[in-house]
């Protein structure tokens, strides 16, 4: 049982987003960065926060406690970002802060819970019940599948 | 070496390395056309540069080997033995250009040996059906058969005879030919040529341009450090370090940088050696070379565009003999020309030829299976014409060496989509033949002017920006509002203005317009005033995509990161233009079309109020300016109201008996002038400018009325400029320094509008001009059949019947009336539409209310007819 547990094992980068703990595939993870001189864009959507230069590339930054419904963040926060990227572009997923790097058992993943906020149960790929507290585990593609609202504009 | 030499030599020894490679792979996947094409290209393209650099012997190979190749195409099966004549071939072409690079010339020989064995291969294949099973017999060898199938391994007898003949035979074959020790080169000189320039790829500079916008970083966050501490030791050397990174930042963006002059540097040559050897008089124009691309798009377009233009000379061009014929200078033309416009880089390829032959292409494109016949039969010519982008589409009656195998346009449009680029053909037989590329700006570097609005900072490109103005009250340039409608005066134009951060979203003071810098626009024929908070500096700016999460926003067409590091958005201009209401060049043709229908009946049109509380307006195009006077600067001179206005009196007129003239407090008046004189108009308000439909009911009773039309549901008379002009000067249609009634031309004015022949005409008579007017193309062609006799035709496009571009190619038809000048009107000028105007033999195209540039137009034409 101990061997086939372990194969089954994943790892995920934590952060906490509006007191809600969520993971993300570390596969999935480039890098972990402070968002500094971030430009904001007008007409876009408003989970998008804005862009910024990493290393010379332009990142597009997603808030994810819009994204997620999970309430405003207070201004002057320093804001953490986990970096990711789909299809060639790179994005920054705005977080409150970042936590280890845990390893999970896939068999102990659970389906979402049918009364799971529409936001959430939209880009959750399943839950984990850790030690005093749940975990969210994101799936990345489907947090990036933002829809431009004003396609008609 | 020679340039041109060195530079064939490495590209083609790339070439054939690619030839090389994908020839083994043809011959493991015979039905892969996509690698055929390939291979058949590059073959193609070496075949046709050596002609141009006169390589006879690596000519004749490259054509015998492609002539082979073309057999494959057709459908005939790639025996091993076949392509491995190629290849024998294709090592022959590299033992060549070997020597043709040390000794910058062919090394003497004869590849007759080679040149036979293609021939006979080719001949061999001619009467094979496709499906047939491998043919080995070939030629004039005798077949030789076996009574039973080879076994694997086994070679057939041909191919044993065949190897048997040729190794022996062939005395000269030169093996990569050693020279006597003696006379063996240098090594240095043979890495001569591979040593003047290196080819970097694209990627490499990529990389470079990354690492320099980090640097660039990291030296602004020290700068800052050092700006904290005055006294630091860190100081000089810090700034050495940031000049050298500059400098290092400008030359990797240069590295990146061509003017398109690169790509047509061959073309002269090219063009000089076809007309030789096609027997042609061929005179290539190029337009706009310093036009600048980036690195990458230049290196995709430069094939494109030489075979454009050897089609255009071998397929486009009539001879001499043929030109005469028909009625067309000796000459041919090619014209090459290059511009940035609205956030793309447009490249045009011309020639006055004798255009595409629809009905030979459709033939082709059904026989080529690429549509039915009854579909074929319900599409347009412009649509047929879309047929040459398909790949075998090659309509040369004739294949000569110059083009006409079918590599042509595919190659040309595949090329261009992979940088995100359209191309467009437009086509009218016996006139002549363009193709519009257009390449979105995405991997171009431009020059945009960096400002400042709501907060936040902005890029608009420099191209769209015509002059920068600060408005301020009281100045010549003075911001002021009809109703909503925010307008600048300047000079004698009156722009629509709009605040960037309002249109973004972001603005922290909506609708004030009165402060701030106004960044005047063009895009197309729309001039517009963008108001923003703070102008900073012009930057070369690298555009860079937009996310796809954003690219939905029409304001935006990149963004990119500035020389401080921070990431800015790229304004456009096409954008703005749109949400201001303004009619913005379209891309598409079909929207176009839709466009142009629109456009035509919307119109700017001022709605004041004068002796009555029935609205009165004006087509706003024609105002000069709106004056607000103090009634009290108002004199009474000889029984007129005249009022002293930039240094000059000038006589007001009343708009009817129930006009008063204000005795105290602001009199508003619509301000008329031409020329230097200027006449006003005395109203009693102004009310509002409406962009509207004019559809004027002709009638109007009183004098100075041309008509009622519905305008925002009110029924609003439109009064007639051309009545109250001679009412302020009584000369104003025979002043004396306007032409003689001796000297003045004849204008023909052909306009289906009533509203519109009344308008222009008091203006063109004003211009010098005797005007007779026609309400439709057949009268004006009666009128030219009875003998009437014009100096220049002024013509409408959109007409019932007949429409103005009919009406022109009439006029060029019949020789009478061949010579006169054309000049067209529009509601709108699009690109597209100016390209079909020149091409009917529209001597000039204006927009329907641009009358300084209609004048301009007039004069232009009727002094060249005078000087000719």
């Amino acid at each position: 049982m101990t061997d086939t547990a372990q194969q089954n094992l994943k790892e995920y980068v934590t952060a906490i987003i509006g007191g809600q703990l969520f993971g993300l595939p570390i596969v999935r993870v480039q890098d972990v960065f402070i968002t500094e001189r971030l430009t904001r864009v007008p007409l876009a959507p408003p989970e998008i926060a804005g862009l910024l230069n990493l290393r010379g590339r332009i990142v597009t930054l997603i808030d994810l406690r819009r994204r997620f419904g999970l309430g405003e963040r207070e201004p002057g926060q320093t804001v953490m970002a986990i970096g990711v990227e789909s299809r060639g572009e790179s994005y920054g997923l705005l977080i409150d802060s970042v936590g280890e790097v845990l390893k999970l058992d896939e068999s102990m993943r659970e389906p979402n819970p049918i009364n799971l906020d529409a936001r959430l149960a939209r880009v959750s790929a399943g839950i984990y019940r850790l030690d005093g507290q749940l975990l969210i585990v994101a799936d990345v593609d489907r947090v990036l599948d933002i829809i431009p609202n004003a396609m008609a504009a | 070496m020679d340039d041109l030499l060195r530079e064939f030599v490495t590209e083609t020894n790339e070439s054939l390395d690619v030839v090389d490679v994908e020839l083994v792979r043809f011959e493991q996947d015979p039905n892969n056309a996509k690698i055929l094409g390939n291979v058949f290209r590059l073959v193609h393209t070496i075949k046709g540069t050596c002609g141009f650099l006169g390589l006879p012997r690596l000519e004749a190979l490259a054509h015998a080997a492609e002539t082979l190749m073309g057999k494959f195409r057709d459908g005939h099966r790639a025996t091993s033995e076949a392509v491995t004549l190629i290849l024998t071939t294709i090592d022959r072409i590299k033992q060549i250009l070997e020597s043709l690079e040390r000794e910058q010339r062919e090394p003497d020989g004869s590849d007759q040996d080679l040149i036979t064995d293609l021939e006979r291969m080719v001949d061999g294949l001619a009467p094979a059906t496709p499906r047939q099973e491998p043919q080995y017999a070939v030629g004039t060898l005798a077949p030789q058969v076996l009574e039973r199938p080879l076994r694997p391994g086994e070679d057939s007898l041909d191919d044993l005879e065949r190897a048997f003949r040729e190794t022996p035979v062939d005395p000269p074959a030169p093996k990569p030919a050693k020279p006597a020790p003696g006379e063996a080169p240098k090594e240095d000189d043979v890495a001569k040529a591979a040593n003047q320039s290196i080819r970097v790829t694209v990627d490499t500079l990529e990389q470079l341009m990354t690492m320099v916008s980090e640097l660039v970083l990291t030296r602004n966050q020290l700068l800052e450090i050092v700006r904290r501490h005055e006294d630091s030791e860190f100081k000089v050397p810090l700034q050495r370090l940031s000049s050298v990174t500059a400098e290092l930042q400008e030359g990797v963006m240069k590295t990146r940088m061509q003017p398109i002059g690169n790509a047509w540097q061959k073309l002269p040559r090219i063009v000089r050696d076809l007309s030789n050897e096609l027997g042609k008089q061929i005179d290539l124009e190029m337009q706009g070379a310093e036009t600048e691309l980036d690195r990458q798009v230049l290196d995709l377009i430069k094939d494109p565009l030489t075979h454009m233009v050897r089609n255009s000379a071998d397929h486009g061009l009539e001879t001499p003999a043929q030109r005469r014929a028909a009625g067309k200078p000796e000459h041919g033309r090619i014209r090459l020309s290059a511009y940035h416009e609205g956030g793309h880089i447009i490249i045009q390829v011309a020639d006055d030829g004798r255009g595409l032959d629809t009905a030979r292409i459709k033939a082709k494109a059904i026989a080529q299976g690429l549509v039915s016949e009854t579909d074929a039969d319900k599409l347009s010519e412009a649509q047929i014409h879309k047929f040459i982008f398909a790949p075998g589409m090659s309509t040369a009656a004739k294949i000569t060496s110059v083009s006409g195998r079918g590599v042509g346009m595919d190659v040309v449009r595949n090329n261009i989509d992979q940088i995100g680029g359209t191309i467009d053909v437009k086509s009218v037989v016996g006139v002549g033949l363009s193709f519009t590329i257009k390449i979105p700006l995405t991997l171009a570097i431009v020059a945009a002017l960096i400002v400042e609005s709501g907060g936040d900072r902005f890029a608009i490109p420099q191209i769209a920006v015509i002059e920068l103005v600060r408005a301020r009250a009281g100045g010549d340039h003075r911001v002021e509002r009809i109703k909503d409608t925010a307008v600048l005066r300047l000079r004698d134009k009156l722009l629509p203005l709009a605040r960037l951060g309002q249109l973004l979203g972001i603005d922290d003071k909506p609708g004030d317009v009165e402060t701030g810098f106004i960044v005047v626009t063009q895009v197309g024929s729309q001039s517009f005033g963008i108001v923003v908070d703070g102008v900073f500096h012009t930057e070369e700016i690298v555009v860079k995509p937009l996310s796809s999460k954003l690219r939905h926003i029409g304001m935006f067409s990149g963004n990119t990161i500035l020389g401080d590091g921070s990431v800015i958005m790229i304004v456009d201009p096409n954008g703005v233009a749109q949400s201001l209401g303004t009619v913005a060049s379209s891309q598409a043709e079909a929207e176009e079309s839709r466009h142009i229908a629109a456009d035509e009946s919307a119109t700017s049109l001022l709605v004041f109020r004068a002796g009555s509380p029935h609205p009165k307006a004006v087509p706003l195009s024609l105002v000069t300016r709106l004056e607000e006077i103090d009634a009290r600067k108002i004199e009474l001179s000889n029984g007129r109201h005249m009022v002293q206005y930039r240094g000059q009196l000038m006589p007001l007129v009343s708009m009817n008996d129930k006009v008063q003239v204000k005795s105290e407090g602001a009199q508003p008046l619509l301000v008329f002038s031409d020329g230097a004189r200027s006449m006003a108009l005395v109203v009693d308000e102004i009310v509002d400018i409406v962009e509207d439909r004019l559809d004027i009911q002709v009638g109007g009773g009183d004098s100075g009325v041309l008509g009622s039309a519905i305008i925002k549901g009110q029924a609003t008379e439109i009064i007639d400029v051309g009545h109250f002009l001679p009412l302020a000067f009584e000369d104003w249609f025979r002043n004396k320094d306007r032409p003689k009634r001796a000297a003045r031309r004849s204008l023909l004015l052909v306009d289906d509008s009533p509203f519109f022949r009344n308008m222009l005409a008091p203006v063109l008579q004003v211009a010098g001009y005797e005007v007779i007017a026609a309400s439709s193309a057949s009268e004006a062609l009666a009128m030219f059949k009875a003998g009437r006799e014009f100096d220049v035709v002024v013509t409408d496009i959109e007409m019932p019947e007949m429409n103005g571009f009919e009406f022109a190619e009439r006029l060029r038809a019949d020789p009478a009336t061949a010579e006169v000048p054309v000049i067209a009107l529009s509601s709108m000028v699009s690109l597209e539409a100016v390209e079909r105007g020149r091409q009917v033999g529209f001597h000039d195209y204006v927009a329907k209310f641009d009358r300084q540039g209609l004048i301009a137009a007039l004069k232009e034409q009727t002094d060249v007819g005078r000087a000719a």
